[in-house]
């Protein structure tokens, strides 16, 4: 069983990186855009989110409850050695969803908004740049459970270079799954063409991005590449992303929204498949060599099997409505549209 | 500020927000689909109205309850480390279903939002049942876990070990019935009253009234019956913290010596050196009625639990009174409605029966918060009942004054932007939603 609950650990954390982060880069794409272009950006993009975006965050509460039902001595070692940068990732969590809604729903649309934007924006790009900073973290053997003083315990934690490279990249990341995502909303060529050349540029900063966490994990002596290539699925994986975004490059002039669309998602499921392969069962890796693992540190046979349960149960419940969300609003606009 | 006082109260705070928004995504789904249902089914467009501006409304706390809530179960971990990690394998059950009972209410409330003249209507009307009910559940999970802390079931705990864990027992603890049933008719009393006095408040400025009038109206009969129901499960509420948590019980009733026929004490103010109660009212063995079902049966008090063990007495015990004072005035008002709806229709049209449901706005709400804090503090020194000290379990990590301070300043930021937000949504009624004052106006 508890692979089945694992299974949905990974699958929620995806799906909090893909839809999620294609919400948070809506949010950052609003910032790299024009005066002129920004409301084109707005209108294209809440036209897709809209819906299913209450939705959204709801992954990320499934993997906190997961983690604390099933895997809690995880879930307390990150929760008091990393309580810093959850903090800051809650405050941007808080900011910017209720600054969404209010834009959305204030009833008088006024200076207010001008206040509303701003929040929102910000707090799209410190939101993924703390999760980043978070999952760089709790792979990096900084946590000490030693630590003596404050500074090393709480700190040094998670203040390195090799974290804010991951929180750096996992930032570009949502950004180019937004835009990605926006190109197959566009109704109009216009912003369709402005779409596609973002998402050039974009591409290009994700690439540097990756290359600066290698570089990070090198200078702080993180053996990144080690992990990566120490066995095939790892490289496979990797190899497989780097095609499927040369590939993503060449099809986003003609390309379907739907493929490019499937590239993207699959290189970030790749991305993440890596980068979680070569130490699993670990998920948390401590100064010291001493790792917890999702094996060894499960929950009793019963809270395990009970866990499982709701959550295959929930499923059957959720998926067929979830789809049947996102299909009938697909659908229905586009009868709108004819 | 002491690291622990300051988790204390930064969990308190965090919970005392979030309970307010969740209790509106609780109720006011319920109203919305009553005013959507007559909409359908007698096509007066006022109904359409109401329905539409009370969506709004769900939409704006639905958020706000969402985000609250995903800090609340990072919070959890980030100050009560020590706890999470023993008591998250045991009370996680409800948790995790409620994760499904969320994920379907939000599902449901896309569904709602946007699905005007998408659907077939009765479907459409049917999706947004779904939001309340599936809140309502979510809401009767959560406080199984809460109940659990009061009553912890579904482990064994020997040698500082919790071995032999049963979540499903856990979930079914002694208290969660009790507890969860008056949760979801407070949350009814509180919503209700908030939102028809609301309503009150505008009909007596003569604004929009015949949209508020019956936005008042469904409002008014939910929180009346609710309020007529609560002092009812209340009673079971206490029968069963004597019977569990006699030193909740003692501390709520300031009752300090253990004793047969004991009297109800009304007010006053605990005195715990001298251990009396001064200024207070009596009634004659009501506590022992109360609290045990027999004129003359033995209530116990704070005498017969060691000192360490005792709960803070005085907060205790005035939050207590504060609930149950509000919840007799409640009841009051329900009873006048009743009455007037039943023999003196011209009641319901008098300035005076408005102006007191514009009194009670905040009431249920103030009852609401008393009523967690005697849950909360009356439970003290204890996190997990008998098993665990609070003071054991909270974070290691020192400084937390600052994320107190941070997180309050934060919650006071939203709860005026909330409130300019929900002001502006009532001002603009006549403009937006109400078309009768459209047609007539322009
Ligand atoms: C609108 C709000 C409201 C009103 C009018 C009342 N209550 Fe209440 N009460 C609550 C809202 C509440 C609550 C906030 O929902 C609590 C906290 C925990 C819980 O389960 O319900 C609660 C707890 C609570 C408890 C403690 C339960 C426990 O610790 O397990 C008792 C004994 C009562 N109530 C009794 C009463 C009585 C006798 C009332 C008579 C009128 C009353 N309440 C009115
Ligand atoms: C939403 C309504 C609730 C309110 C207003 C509330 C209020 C409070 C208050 C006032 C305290 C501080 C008590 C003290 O330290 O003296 C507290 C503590 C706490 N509450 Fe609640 N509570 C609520 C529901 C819950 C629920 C549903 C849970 C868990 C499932 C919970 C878990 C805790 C925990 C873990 C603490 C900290 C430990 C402690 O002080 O015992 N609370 N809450
Ligand atoms: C008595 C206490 C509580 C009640 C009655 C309650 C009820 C609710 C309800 C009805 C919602 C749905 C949001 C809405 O419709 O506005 C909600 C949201 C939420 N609550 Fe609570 N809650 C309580 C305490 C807690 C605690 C202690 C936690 C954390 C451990 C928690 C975690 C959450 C989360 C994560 C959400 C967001 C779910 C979403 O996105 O829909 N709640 N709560």
């Amino acid at each position: 069983m508890v692979y089945v609950v694992i299974v949905f650990l990974w699958t929620a954390i995806l799906l909090y990186i893909l839809l999620g982060g294609a919400d948070f880069g809506a949010g950052i794409m609003e910032l790299f855009t024009s005066k002129k272009n920004r409301h084109r950006t707005r209108r294209n993009m809440y036209e897709a989110i809209g819906p299913v975006w209450e939705a959204n965050h709801m992954w990320l509460i499934i993997v906190i409850v997961i983690l604390f039902v099933g895997f809690p001595k995880i879930y307390t070692t990150v929760s008091v050695y990393l309580h810093i940068p959850l903090v800051c990732m809650l405050l941007g969590i808080i900011a910017r969803g209720t600054a969404f809604v209010f834009r959305n729903y204030d009833a008088v649309k006024d200076g207010m908004q001008k206040v509303y934007t701003p929040i929102f924006v910000i707090s799209s790009v410190v939101t993924p740049f703390f999760l980043g900073i978070i999952a760089a973290s709790s792979v990096s053997g900084q946590i000490d459970l030693q630590a003596a003083d404050f500074v090393s315990a709480y700190i040094f934690s998670w203040l390195n270079w090799f974290s804010l490279s991951v929180g750096l990249f996992t930032v570009t990341i949502c950004a180019y799954l937004a835009t990605i995502f926006i190109i197959g909303e566009t109704t109009h060529p216009d912003d369709r063409a402005l779409f596609i050349r973002k998402a050039r540029r974009v591409i290009f900063v994700v690439m540097g991005a990756g290359a600066l966490v290698f570089m990070a994990a090198y200078a702080e002596n993180i053996p990144l590449l080690d992990w990566i290539f120490s066995d095939y699925p790892g490289v496979i994986a990797l190899i497989l992303a780097t095609i499927s975004l040369i590939l993503t490059f060449i099809e986003l002039n003609k390309g379907h929204a739907i493929i490019l669309r499937f590239f993207a998602g699959f290189q970030v499921s790749m991305i993440l498949f890596a980068a979680t392969y070569s130490h699993f069962p670990d998920i948390v890796l401590l100064k010291g060599g001493e790792n917890l693992s999702l094996l060894t540190h499960q929950g009793q046979y019963k809270t395990i099997a009970g866990l499982g349960w709701a959550l295959l149960i929930g499923s059957v419940f959720i998926l067929p409505a979830l789809f049947y969300l996102i299909y009938s609003f697909r659908t229905k606009k586009s009868e709108q549209h004819d | 500020m002491e690291d622990f006082l300051a988790a204390r109260l930064q969990m308190a705070f965090s919970l005392g927000f979030h309970i307010v928004f969740s209790c509106i995504g609780m109720v006011m789904p319920f109203f919305m689909c009553t005013a959507h249902y007559f909409w359908l089914k007698r096509k007066d467009p006022v109904y359409l109205d109401v329905t539409k501006a009370w969506s709004k409304g769900v939409a704006i706390f639905f958020a706000t309850g969402a985000v609250s809530g995903t800090v609340l179960s990072f919070e959890l971990g980030l100050l009560w480390p020590r706890f999470m990690e023993h008591a998250g394998p045991i009370f996680g059950m409800p948790f995790s279903l409620e994760g499904t009972a969320f994920f379907i209410e939000a599902i449901a409330l896309g569904f709602y939002l946007y699905g005007w003249n998408k659907f077939h209507p009765w479907f459409h009307w049917f999706t947004g049942v779904i939001v309340g009910v599936s809140g309502l559940l979510s809401g009767i999970l959560v406080v199984a876990a809460n109940a659990w802390m009061n009553s912890p079931a579904g482990f064994d705990f020997i040698d500082g070990q919790y071995l032999n864990i049963d979540p499903v027992k856990a979930m079914f603890n002694d208290a969660w019935f009790s507890q969860a049933l008056h949760m979801c008719i407070a949350a009814f009393v509180s919503t209700g009253f908030a939102v028809a006095g609301v309503h009150a408040l505008m009909i007596l400025k003569g604004k929009n009234v015949l949209f508020h009038r019956k936005a008042f109206q469904i409002a008014a009969i939910f929180a009346t019956i609710a309020a007529c129901l609560q002092p009812i499960s209340g009673d079971i509420s206490a029968k069963d913290v004597a019977g569990r948590q006699p030193a909740k019980l003692a501390a709520m009733e300031a009752h300090f010596h253990t004793e047969k026929g004991a009297p109800l004490i009304i007010g006053g103010i605990p005195d715990v050196e001298n251990k009396t109660v001064k200024y207070a009212i009596k009634i004659p063995k009501a506590l022992s009625f109360m609290a045990t079902g027999d004129f003359n049966g033995e209530v116990k008090g704070l005498d017969s639990i060691p000192v360490e063990d005792h709960p803070p007495v005085a907060i205790t015990h005035y939050a207590f009174q504060l609930m149950v004072g509000l919840g007799m005035l409640m009841l009051g008002l329900a009873l006048i409605y009743f009455y007037a709806l039943v023999k003196k229709k011209h009641w319901l049209d008098s300035k005076w029966l408005l102006r007191l449901f514009v009194i009670a706005t905040p009431m249920g709400y103030i009852a609401l918060e008393a009523g967690w804090t005697v849950t909360e503090v009356g439970r003290q020194p204890w996190i997990i009942h008998g098993v665990m000290r609070t003071a054991d379990a909270v974070t290691p990590m020192p400084g937390i004054a600052y994320s107190f301070y941070l997180f309050t300043a934060v919650y006071i930021s939203l709860a005026v932007i909330v409130s300019v937000l929900l002001y502006r949504q009532i001002t603009m009624v006549g403009k937006l939603y109400d078309s009768s004052s459209q047609t007539n106006n322009s």
